[in-house]
């Protein structure tokens, strides 16, 4: 079973995928065999003052997925996401969640080396 | 009489008045900038510096072969300066705010205190005035706690010499602005009469009046703008201890460096005025009347 994480403007895979890691409304968690989805709201990382990015990594580690998929991610969330053994796929941002997932399945993601955003 | 000269927006004034306070003040007083994300008072009173040192504070250091990725850590963290993924701990010392709570609550002690840098204290004299600073490290995020060893430093040197002291603070009415003004005597608010000037004064009034120490304003570049500023502080019973005029000599003056009181004997008067209104301000008790008589 593969379950990756893609951040998220809404619940769905109709969605566009929030551009944001750290300050994402929500990650649709897609298990890749059967396309079933789960949400996860990202509202209590939203409000923090700093930090919201490595509170988001320790929230799609739990959840128990291999790979992200998103826009942007700052080096602390990086760090963090690797160490959580996480790959990230960046620059998906105007997709929706549905596209980005197909464009992974179809091996058109690049898994990224490092951070696409400073740090702030 | 510790007197903080603060201000809600930036750019009116508190290095200008804070330095000519400073300068024309009759007995023992030290120039103290608490701005350590920008310190400029050294430009103004041309200090010989004395001595500096680098200010550190606390942060978690992990020895991961005692860890046993419990997360009591992560999850006692309100920073996430503590992260434990797995059979992974992270720390990421630049978020943390030094409460030491880690260290506590970790059951094997596989956690112990590193040092942060937070910025260099230096110190030193103008003439007659003495000199304390503060001045940022570059990338470090927070200011209070620098400025809180800087005011430690304030009061030693204070315990020393006796005497009072004029506080340059940052502009603004968040952590740093109130930081610097709550262990003050008094605290002056220096505007404008321009609409920035008044709306950022309003925001300064309202977070520095909990504090319920004595309050006045100084009001910088009188004759711009309109008069909303003077009827802000009359309906708010807030005395406006002096006027600096809109004028383009005092400008010429501090691009230059220079300490306006030394100006003119017009400016020199309006500080010493300022400094009297401030010392009848902090003793509530003496009613104005008397203190003038």
């Amino acid at each position: 079973m593969t379950m990756i994480a893609v951040t998220s403007e809404g619940p769905s895979l109709d969605d566009l995928v929030d551009p944001r890691f750290g300050r994402a409304a929500g990650f649709v968690v897609v298990d890749l065999e059967t396309m079933d989805i789960q949400y996860i709201d990202n509202g209590q990382s939203q409000v923090m003052a700093q930090g919201a990015g490595i509170q988001a990594a320790e929230l799609v580690a739990r959840a128990g997925v291999s790979c992200l998929l998103t826009g942007y991610v700052g080096p602390k969330a990086f760090k963090a996401l690797s160490a959580a053994g996480i790959k990230v796929g960046q620059n998906l941002e105007g997709l929706t969640v549905r596209d980005a997932v197909e464009r992974f399945k179809s091996n058109q993601v690049e898994i990224a080396a490092a951070a696409n955003r400073p740090g702030r | 009489m510790i007197v903080a000269v603060a201000s809600g927006k930036g750019g009116t004034g508190k290095t200008t008045v804070a330095a000519s306070l400073a300068t024309i003040w009759d007995g023992p007083v030290l120039g103290v900038d608490l701005d350590v994300e920008e310190p400029n008072l050294n430009l103004f009173l041309h200090p010989v510096i004395a001595g500096s040192e680098m200010a550190h504070m606390t942060v978690p250091m992990v020895e991961e072969a005692k860890c046993t990725y419990c997360g009591a850590c992560s999850e006692l963290c309100q920073f996430k300066a503590v992260s434990v993924f797995n059979q992974v701990i992270l720390i990421f010392p630049e978020m943390c705010h030094g409460c030491g709570g880690c260290m506590a609550i970790c059951p094997e002690k596989a956690i112990s205190p590193g040092q942060r840098e937070l910025g260099e204290i230096s110190w030193g004299r103008a003439g007659d005035v003495g000199f304390l600073s503060g001045r940022l490290r570059i990338g470090e995020a927070m200011s209070p706690p620098l400025m809180r060893r800087v005011k430690a430093r304030l009061d030693q040197m204070l315990a020393v010499t006796g005497g009072d002291a004029i506080i340059d603070a940052p502009p603004g009415v968040s952590c740093p602005a109130v930081n610097a003004v709550m262990d003050s005597d008094v605290i002056l608010l220096v505007t404008e009469p321009t609409p920035f000037g008044v709306y950022d004064f309003k925001l300064a009034w309202e977070a520095f009046t909990p504090l319920g120490k004595p309050m006045g304003a100084v009001i910088n570049r009188a004759g711009l703008g309109n008069d909303a500023i003077y009827r802000f502080c009359r309906e708010k019973g807030l005395p406006i201890l002096a006027e600096i005029p809109y004028d383009r000599a005092i400008a010429e003056a501090y691009s230059r460096g220079r300490v306006i009181a030394a100006l003119s004997p017009g400016l020199e008067a309006t500080f010493v005025t300022l400094r009297d209104e401030i010392r009848d301000l902090a003793k509530p008790s003496r009613s104005r009347e008397a203190a003038h008589a």
